[in-house]
């Protein structure tokens, strides 16, 4: 009967140590990724920006994406939200008169909506089969379709509804935007940036986009200064503007261990649209959680040793009791 | 240590074909047909899945619920040979055929609503392979438990088929699948749990917690006991069986510790959290909480004195209010306080529907199928049919 006691101590134990072995591994607990120090990405201006959508137009024709209509007369590419073939969008946010730019009373801005490039990206923790990846040099979050399973774990996982899914088709993959990353190699770079007229989309090392966005934000209101288009550190195509009134943030810079898509804005961020997000990502709890409990396997391991341990016992014990061997599952 | 005498199991005998077979026939037909439309034209005709609810009921209650409520063979035979508890030996057999079936067709449901299925494989590829993604450990465990579950029941058809040598050879090893047929639930039910946590913000803070897989490793053990109780009351009155109450009262005793277990831990970590004034905030996440939180805490009031323990009908009841309290766990963690922003909703499709019933009728055909022709309910207690 002692006997017994100690057993059922033993593995109730290990039982729980596997239930809770959240508190159990420290040493375990992985912080929050840093962008890598050539981490590439994007700055948007929403005080630039004029909502032409030649950034919408030239994703979609870099990535052959199809267009989508939210209209009767199925003329003009117009989809509502990003989807699986629609990759960037420009959404509005209107209040009241709209009397004003970048205002939240009686005004209206723009925000650009695309992947954020995660330091820490979800969509990469959760993804089974590393379809979804992230380069350690660009950081560029990437995609495979031909490892991809589509469990649409990244779709669930990603706090920005970045990825989705193709349902109308049996062979659906995951559309998002890579930063262009397969027309770099002939001297490219991301479609959005390249034809964006006023600079509001601007591509670059997001170490030198943090710097310019920090730049502008320092400035006065209405302040005459000159604003970089296309590449920053490229051929110079800038021009002479007023500075916009910025509220003090640079979103995306610390947003989940910070993004290499960074935003500057007039108008609340939550209210263009953007999450609210806590500095560290969820990305490293759920991974810390998960190699607390299966590092090496050890737990695993240690509890099925007490777990034979007791069921030979049993089994043995039970047999003799029936006096029969035969009585198992 | 008494010890109740118990006859060895025997085939239940009568007809395979009887309204309840054909009735579940006809719903596994219908959803073959429907899963036909699927693989020919994707997700989309036949769910109401979108991007802000990527996961509908055939993950959130084929997986997620079933394979939770299929872990009456994980609890039972967790008493029976981890505590020593060999009394609940008849309970062994029929728990883990449920369990069996249960999670068999847990796992084919997943292959169902993978957008890639042909790609499944990749999850076992060793360059593939990405052992950050919870996903990756609860399907690897999924996986194994399946392959370990049909080895504690072989000896079942060892019986059937004469192969009295094999299984003895088995038996001298079954400890080991035994003990993994402990741990391996035990890993992925808490993981389930875990999946949420990736989704950080997006996820109500009610349900928001670094202890999901303590939550729902808890609720699974409960769930085990509960389905146990309610299938040997549903059986006892179907098959005019006598009810196993020397059985049920203790084991609803067991069932009552793990409770209280899981309620200390989960209203100690909504409180210590201070997610608890969320929960009196008109909204549907703090009613689906209380509604939630009721199912937990009405089988204290309902069993908690051992002559209320004595009633059939009380653990009968309690049974299924556990059952339903940690199914609502689940859909509350996984779709109802799950929010991806604005504009998305989802409620599921006639054709979705179908499949999970199909794929619920499936299970008991099998589970009929088997008892009627396989040794898995105990000799003494069985009806003439
Ligand atoms: S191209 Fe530039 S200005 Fe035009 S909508 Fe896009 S970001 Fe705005
Ligand atoms: S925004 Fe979403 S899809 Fe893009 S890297 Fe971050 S988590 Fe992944
Ligand atoms: S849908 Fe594809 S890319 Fe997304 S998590 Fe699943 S396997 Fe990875």
């Amino acid at each position: 009967m002692t006997n017994r006691r100690d057993f059922l101590k033993d593995c109730l134990a290990g039982g729980t140590a596997l239930a809770t072995g959240t508190a159990a591994g420290p040493a375990c607990a992985r912080e929050t990724r840093a962008r890598p120090p050539e981490a590439l990405g994007l700055l948007y201006d929403a005080t630039l920006c004029i909502g032409c959508k030649a950034c919408v137009a030239a994703c979609k024709q870099a990535n052959d994406n199809p267009p989508e209509f939210s209209t009767v007369d199925h003329i003009w590419d117009t989809p509502l939200d990003t989807s699986a073939y629609t990759f960037n969008i420009i959404k509005v946010y209107r209040n009241g008169t709209m009397d004003h730019k970048d205002e939240e009373e009686n005004g209206y801005s723009f925000m650009k909506i695309s992947c954020m490039h995660c330091a820490d990206p979800s969509c990469v923790s959760a993804c089974p089969v590393s379809a979804m990846t992230k380069n350690p040099v660009t950081g560029v979050v990437g995609y495979d379709p031909d490892i991809c399973i589509g469990c649409r774990y990244c779709v669930a996982a990603c706090p920005f509804g970045i990825p989705k899914y193709q349902y109308d088709s049996p062979t659906g993959k995951i559309g998002k935007c890579e930063l262009c990353r397969h027309r770099t190699k002939d001297g490219h770079y991301p479609a959005c940036a390249e034809v964006c007229p006023t600079g509001a989309t601007l591509y670059g090392r997001t170490s030198d986009l943090l710097l310019e966005a920090k730049r502008r934000i320092a400035l006065k209101p209405g302040t005459i200064t000159r604003f970089p288009r296309g590449r920053l550190g490229g051929p110079d195509q800038s021009w002479e503007g007023a500075a916009g009134k910025y509220l003090p943030h640079v979103y995306g810079e610390k947003e989940y261990g910070g993004t290499q898509v960074l935003k500057l804005s007039g108008v609340n961020f939550q209210k263009v649209g953007l999450p609210d997000l806590p500095e560290d990502a969820a990305a490293a709890l759920s991974e810390s959680i998960q190699h607390s409990l299966y590092s090496n396997l050890a737990m695993p391991f240690a509890v099925l040793g007490v777990m034979a341990f007791a069921a030979r016992r049993s089994v043995v014990k039970q047999s003799e009791d029936e006096g029969k061997e035969e009585d198992q599952p | 240590m008494t010890r109740h005498e118990h006859a060895a199991p025997a085939s239940l005998g009568g007809n395979l074909l009887n309204p309840a077979t054909i009735v579940c026939a006809v719903l596994a037909a219908v959803m073959l047909a429907i899963l036909l439309v699927r693989f020919i034209y994707g997700l989309g005709l036949v769910t109401n899945l979108n991007d802000g609810y990527p996961w509908g009921i055939w993950i959130v209650f084929d997986v997620v619920i079933g394979s939770a409520l299929a872990c009456g063979g994980f609890s039972v035979a967790m008493l029976v040979y981890i505590f020593n508890r060999g009394e609940y030996h008849p309970l062994v057999r029929p728990a883990l055929l449920a369990s069996l079936f249960g999670y068999t067709l847990a796992g084919a449901g997943v292959i169902m609503d993978l957008g890639r299925w042909w790609n499944t494989w990749h999850i076992f590829w060793p360059g593939y392979a990405n052992p950050n993604s919870v996903m990756f450990e609860v399907a690897v465990c999924i996986s194994l438990y399946i392959v370990v579950m049909w080895i504690e029941f072989s000896p079942t058809f060892m019986e059937k088929f004469g192969k009295a040598e094999a299984k003895r050879k088995l038996n001298k090893v079954m400890f080991i699948f035994i003990a993994l047929g402990t741990v391996l639930p035990m890993m992925h039910q808490s993981s389930l749990g875990t999946m949420l946590v990736v989704m950080g913000v997006q996820i109500h803070p009610l349900w928001r917690t670094p202890l999901e897989p303590a939550l729902y490793l808890l609720t699974a053990i409960t769930m085990g006991y509960a389905v146990v109780l309610f299938e040997s009351c549903l059986a006892s009155s179907a098959l005019t069986r006598k009810i196993e109450m020397h059985l049920l009262t203790p084991l609803s005793k067991v069932m009552l510790g793990f409770l209280v277990a899981y309620l200390l831990v989960r209203l100690g970590d909504v409180a210590v959290r201070g997610a608890l004034p969320l929960a009196f905030v008109p909204s549907l996440e703090a009613a689906m909480f209380w509604l939630e939180t009721t199912c937990f805490m009405a089988p204290l009031f309902l069993i908690g004195r051992e002559s209320q323990r004595r009633n059939p009908g009380r653990l009968f009841l309690a049974g299924i209010l556990l059952m339903l309290g940690g199914a609502l766990l689940r859909i509350d963690g996984f779709l109802i306080g799950y929010e991806t922003g604005d504009g998305f909703n989802y409620f599921p499709a006639l054709p979705e529907i179908l499949v999970t019933v199909g794929l619920f009728s499936l299970e008991v055909i099998g589970y009929i199928v088997v008892t009627r022709r396989f040794p898995v309910l105990p000799r003494d207690v069985q009806a003439v049919h």
